[in-house]
């Protein structure tokens, strides 16, 4: 009775270009690593390397916050000065507190916890300002930027703001020690990148990004709470960069002004990378973790190699970043 | 077909043997038009029958498939992208085309700015602005911003820069849609100064009462066919009501079974006033399809958003199931079993870029979760239940939903509304853009879905399709309730008298009942 609708339109694509460009980030990744062994024989050696990821790791688990935040259609440019903050207060925090806790875990953790505190209120505000003020991401978290930076500045009276020596020594493990020789900040980013993938891919939480960042009407109109799902992003944001913070401290032991500048071009450069599209609607936490290696790795070979000015580091990233855009362009095309 | 009117003047511009077919849907076949100095010639059709088409032909935005476009007697090929305007052809489309922060005089002269020494000349175009707007007898500043005027002054606007082009065929895609009855008035003088200096000027709108008002000719398209050209004089409302919408319904439609008559009334809505929505009152019982008809911004819509929650409403009482609810999110009324399901299935209802299952599934996420986690065997399984009930064609699921055709989308977007296991449903243009063959499984659908004991409202600016479907009718216009039509009330001819106003609600008893 019925006469049938042949569905011309959806016509079966060729996989393989699909897979290739879903592993792009992989090729690209992979091609570094044999450049980088071709140039030096010192690239491929375990300290080298966990080196590397050590200090990626920072980087890397904001741009895992910054996966979802994008991933949902939105921005924050403000996690560099915003792990700056909370840097400096966690250290203010802890220096304040010796004389009433003593010297010992308890004033780290303390400190760890304060730090969590305050990333997470830095979320909920940006979060706030973006879903109940309807303010653009990028102006709120342009201000928030801004806010964020001067505020450590006058923390720091204009200078640096040292953890107190011994507060130091008990916190250094956190960044130099590890688990059967992984540093914990690799363990962490790894935990994070995991548990991040599952959120994104195992999650209604997850799909939800996704379904805002491609189109917000379709989401309301699917009985989704956009405004909640968008605050909690910036949240998890907020306490991602916290969990840096808590892994950056016992590194130098000082925040300054010049803490974390630039942290958010490179989360958000790392997310692009990764294949994340920046407008929303497609997100994946493996791709942001090649992405933030990506980074880490160019800087390392130009160090290594004598050929080009490690100068040019800023460059050659600029150029990866361009290259990754152009390759998301020819996946929608297609 | 045209008769003697004008027979003396020869026509400015003409349409012969137009055809047009968009991606192999033929859209216009054959058609013959043509417009003379002096003269309004009116385009009436209902939504779909190619009057867009035509006039986008006729300005050079779209080329003819076949056949030829015609100026003073010569066959043209008209450039596209509004470069026709060079030739006097303007076009006015139904949304203005004006940049909201330019000034007025600086709207007019857009593109084709008086310029000094390099330099805008901006005091002569500011002046020739006053002088253009003063012979329309227009109190608008030239210094204005174009997005401190009302609609009304917006559209003067586009007649001052059309006359500024030397306009010799005006093109006017319902004009009148947005205006009041007084501002409506102004308009019509407007036009009659303009063809009394010898412009012609093509007029499309849905109001039947302004084309007898304005238009020496009409032109009736149904389904891309040309039905007649005719005189105004030798017109009534009624015979081009019927000349619109005369087709013989065919098998298209399932039978229709009606609702018992103790059946429970499942949707109670009185006085409901929200944006663009006033004084609705209606009740809709299990295993009815109730249809609201009325033109494109009728209110019908509005309605629906409000009843689910999309919009706020200010006014008026709604009862889900004997109880008063007030939805204020969708999630709350999908709970209560009232599903909408959005006319704008690209904009609202799917994601273009995602697969089949994450949209079927995105409603109804909370169904799929185990142990807190997406289980996502459980969605595969009901994309393979919606795929064999709703006979979704793809061959391959993961394929992004916006290359499919717009029948598999429509029918993907039934599964998904249907995920949520309503007791009612309002479908918004169900069957819009799509081929026949698709309309008719949805149709039949629909029907069987009534006869579960669902409780339906079909929402559709198809007549055929509400009268085909539906058990009652709601005829909407300007955001009110026209008319509520049972049984044999449900004709196309008495749906459009009161779509149109040419017949106000007689039943005033039965609507607050």
């Amino acid at each position: 009775m019925s006469a049938s609708a042949p569905d011309i339109a959806a016509k079966p694509k060729k996989g393989f270009r699909l897979e290739l460009k879903t592993v792009g980030p992989l090729v690209a990744l992979l091609l570094l690593v044999i450049l980088g062994i071709s140039l030096n024989e010192n690239f491929l050696t375990y300290n080298n390397l966990t080196n590397v990821l050590a200090r990626s790791s920072f980087i890397g688990i904001i741009a895992i916050g910054a996966t979802f935040v994008i991933t949902s259609g939105g921005l924050d440019l403000s996690v560099g000065s915003m792990a700056a903050v909370i840097a400096g207060i966690m250290i203010i925090v802890m220096n304040s507190l010796i004389p009433s806790l003593g010297i010992g875990v308890g004033v780290v953790l303390v400190g760890m916890g304060a730090g969590l505190l305050i990333g997470g209120a830095a979320g909920v505000g940006n979060g706030l300002m973006i879903t109940r003020g309807r303010i653009e991401a990028f102006i709120v978290t342009l201000g928030t930027m801004g806010i964020f930076r001067s505020l450590v500045t006058f923390l720091a009276d204009g200078g640096t703001l040292s953890l107190n020596f011994q507060v130091a020594d008990v916190y250094r493990p956190v960044y130099y020690d590890g688990l059967f020789g992984v540093p914990w900040p690799i363990i962490v980013f790894a935990l994070v990148a995991i548990g991040g993938e599952i959120v994104m891919r195992r999650t209604a939480f997850g799909r939800y990004c996704a379904a805002i960042g491609s189109n917000e009407q379709v989401a309301r109109y699917s009985s989704i709470n956009v405004d909640n799902v968008r605050l909690f992003t910036y949240i998890l944001q907020g306490v991602l960069v916290a969990v840096a913070v808590l892994l950056y401290v016992p590194r130098l032991g000082s925040a300054s002004s010049t803490t974390g500048v630039l942290w958010e071009l490179e989360a958000i450069a790392a997310v692009i990378i990764g294949g994340t599209t920046l407008k929303g609607g497609y997100g994946r936490i493996w791709g942001t973790v090649v992405g933030v290696v990506i980074l880490g790795l160019i800087g390392n070979i130009l160090n290594l190699q004598s050929f080009i000015s490690p100068y040019l580091n800023g460059a050659f990233q600029g150029v990866i970043i361009i290259l990754a855009v152009l390759l998301q362009r020819g996946r929608r095309a297609s | 077909m045209s008769n003697a009117v004008g027979a003396i003047t020869p026509a400015i511009l003409a349409a012969s043997r137009i055809s047009k077919s968009f991606n192999d849907v033929p859209v216009l076949f054959s058609v013959d038009f043509d417009v003379k100095r002096g003269e309004v010639h009116a385009i009436i059709g209902e939504n779909g029958a190619g009057k867009s088409t035509l006039i986008k032909i006729l300005s050079g935005i779209e080329q003819p498939t076949s056949g030829t476009v015609v100026l003073d007697g010569q066959p043209v090929a008209l450039p596209p992208n509004g470069e026709a305007e060079s030739l006097g052809i303007v076009l006015i489309h139904q949304e203005l085309n004006l940049a909201e922060h330019l000034t007025v005089a600086d709207s007019i002269f857009l593109g084709r700015e008086i310029r000094r020494f390099g330099f805008l000349d901006v005091a002569r175009m500011r002046d020739k602005a006053r002088d253009i707007l003063e012979t329309l007898h227009v109190r608008v500043d030239p210094d204005a911003r174009i997005n401190t005027l009302s609609v009304a002054d917006k559209q003067m606007v586009e007649i001052a820069k059309a006359i500024s082009r030397d306009a010799r065929v005006l093109i006017m895609d319902e004009p009148t849609a947005v205006l009041s009855a007084g501002e409506t008035q102004t308009l019509f003088e407007q036009i009659r100064r303009l063809t009394e200096r010898g412009v012609a000027v093509i007029f499309i709108s849905h109001k039947l009462d302004e084309i007898m008002e304005l238009a020496q000719r009409v032109t009736v398209l149904r389904d891309g066919q040309l039905i007649a050209t005719v005189s105004t004089t030798a017109l009534t409302p009624d015979s081009a009501a019927q000349m619109m919408v005369g087709r013989e319904l065919t098998n298209l439609y399932p039978p229709k079974r009606e609702p018992d008559i103790d059946a429970p009334v499942l949707l109670s809505v009185r006085g409901l006033v929200a944006p663009g929505a006033r004084d609705i009152s209606f009740e809709l019982r299990q295993g009815e399809i109730l249809g609201f008809s009325g033109l494109i911004g009728s209110g019908r819509t509005a309605v629906a958003e409000a009843i689910v929650g999309l919009t706020q409403r200010t006014g008026g009482e709604i009862e889900v199931k004997g109880k008063p609810v007030h939805f204020t999110r969708v999630a709350q009324s999908v709970a209560a079993g009232l599903a909408y399901m959005t006319k704008d299935r690209k904009g609202k209802g799917l994601l273009l870029n995602m697969g089949l299952q994450p949209n079927l599934t995105l409603l109804t996420l909370k169904k799929h979760l185990k142990a807190g986690f997406l289980d996502s065997a459980s969605e595969a399984r009901a994309l393979e239940r919606a795929v064999r009930r709703f006979d979704i064609r793809a061959r391959d699921p993961s394929v992004a939903v916006g290359r499919l055709s717009g029948g598999n989308q429509q029918k993907l977007m039934l599964g998904k509304t249907m995920e949520s296991e309503p007791d009612i449903i309002i479908m918004d243009e169900p069957t819009r853009g799509i081929d026949v063959g698709t309309k008719q499984q949805i149709y039949h659908i629909i029907a069987a879905l009534a006869a579960e004991g669902k409780a339906i409202i079909v929402i559709s600016s198809e007549m055929q399709e509400v009268i085909g479907l539906s058990h009652r009718v709601v005829v909407m216009r300007e955001g009110r309730m026209a008319g509520l039509l049972e049984g044999a009330e449900i004709t196309e001819a008495e749906i459009m008298r009161y779509a149109a106003g040419i017949k106000q609600s007689g039943n005033d008893e039965r609507l607050s009942a």
